[in-house]
């Protein structure tokens, strides 16, 4: 039961940091070519959504099965 | 909650990650499955009768509602549903000529199509998630998951429909020249044929399947969630008139479904009301917080609070998703239209 609350955590974290690592290089980037060039701000924009969506995916997938870990396999395992 | 009162909350997850599956049963023959472990052992062949039914009624809703529109359509101002599916239509447009540049009529239809079915499908999850289910188990109907976007069967089935047309008009429009670009694509040289036909396969292959399981990993995990949310209205039962509300006080820890369905409708009420301008918005809030925790203590408040905020993060989500569905869609069509 343990193991799986660790993988589950490990799934949670590791997806987390490397969608945080992704956002924050999309926002940054984001700010910087609008800092650039403002005219190119909504075109930009809407680019980026598209791919925050993308990056969101993965981890977003990693946390609906550390979900169903916590809450359904472990107590089966556990009882 | 939903049905026969699931004794643990595992079961209350279970039953509701549950589809109706009407299938051929090895021993008792075509009829629904009676549970996860009956849907199983009808294997290959079984229906997913809630997803099927709720895909195309959604599906039949969203051509009802823009032929509608069109039939009516005039060069003069356009007014309520007609405005809404202009901007649609549009929007679509605009995407299409964005991201496609090969000369095809079907694919700005195709992208409208995907990008309202998927968004309606995922619009289910916004629909409390015991309310349809429940009802449904009143009426004899043991298992219903209203959101056909948390079925893979259905996302996956979408992919591959864009799959087949990818590699239709691949063929078509390049003819030996996807051969050639399947084989001498990264490398140009023909002892690289294996690894190039390897390494592009895996390419082609991965387009619909990270297109279909996209869609289903974030809804499903959108839907658990809300699930995981909705089992904190049962958590305060048992306890004091603090915890528990009204309804603890009544029926024990016994979780009384009719007894929620008034509480809803008359939260929906008062919101009404506030849509019609008969109170002020404060008051709404107000309000509804106290029903709330009158009627189900501070934990069904915190819980509703919580659906609340979830479902409006959810609502860029699910629009999110349909997009990118949309786009990638266009993308791979644009460049199975791309001649080299």
């Amino acid at each position: 039961m343990e193991l799986v609350i660790i993988a589950a955590a490990i799934m949670l974290g590791l997806g987390a940091l490397g969608a945080a690592v992704g956002m924050g290089l999309l926002g940054g980037k984001l700010i910087e070519g609008t800092a650039r060039q403002p005219e190119l701000g909504p075109m930009l924009q809407g680019k980026m959504f598209l791919l925050a969506g993308l990056i969101d995916a993965v981890p977003i997938i990693g946390v609906g099965i550390a979900m169903y870990l916590i809450f359904v396999v472990a107590p089966s395992v556990g009882a | 909650m939903a049905g026969e009162n699931p004794a643990s909350t595992t079961e209350y997850i279970q039953h509701h990650l549950q589809n109706l599956v009407y299938g051929n049963h090895p021993e008792s023959g075509w009829g629904f499955a009676q549970g996860a472990q009956e849907a199983a052992e009808m294997g290959f062949w079984a229906f997913h009768v809630d997803s099927l039914a709720w895909s195309l009624g959604l599906g039949i809703l969203f051509c009802w509602l823009f032929r509608y529109a069109a039939n009516r359509a005039t060069t003069g101002v356009p007014s309520g549903v007609l405005s809404f599916v202009e901007l649609v239509v549009e929007f679509i447009d605009g995407s299409v000529k964005d991201s496609f540049h090969g000369v095809n009529k079907m694919v700005a239809p195709l992208a409208l199509t995907i990008f309202v079915w998927v968004f309606l499908m995922n619009l289910m999850d916004l629909i409390p998630v015991d309310l349809i289910p429940y009802l449904l188990a009143q009426a004899g109907v043991g298992y219903q998951k209203i959101v056909p976007s948390t079925d893979p069967n259905i996302t996956m089935g979408m992919a591959l429909g864009v799959f087949i047309l990818m590699l239709y008009y691949s063929i078509k429009i390049k003819g030996t020249g996807f051969i050639k670009e399947l084989t001498m694509h990264p490398f140009n040289h023909w002892a690289f044929i294996p690894i190039n036909l390897f390494m592009e396969t895996v390419g082609l292959l991965a387009k619909p399947f990270s297109l279909g399981l996209r869609l289903f990993g974030n809804m499903y995990a959108g839907e658990m969630i809300f699930i995981l949310i909705a089992m904190m209205f049962a958590a305060g039962a048992g306890g004091g008139i603090a915890a528990g509300g009204i309804h603890a006080q009544i029926f024990g820890e016994h979780t009384n479904f009719l007894f929620w369905l008034a509480v809803f409708a008359l939260v929906c009420g008062v919101c009404w009301l506030n849509l019609k301008g008969k109170i002020t918005t404060g008051k709404t809030v107000l309000i509804a917080a106290i029903i709330m925790t009158l009627s189900g203590g501070v934990f069904a408040f915190a819980g509703g609070l919580m659906q609340w905020g979830w479902a409006v993060f959810h609502i860029l989500v699910i629009t999110l998703q349909a997009f990118i569905f949309m786009v990638l869609t266009i993308v791979y069509l644009s460049m199975a239209h791309e001649d080299h």
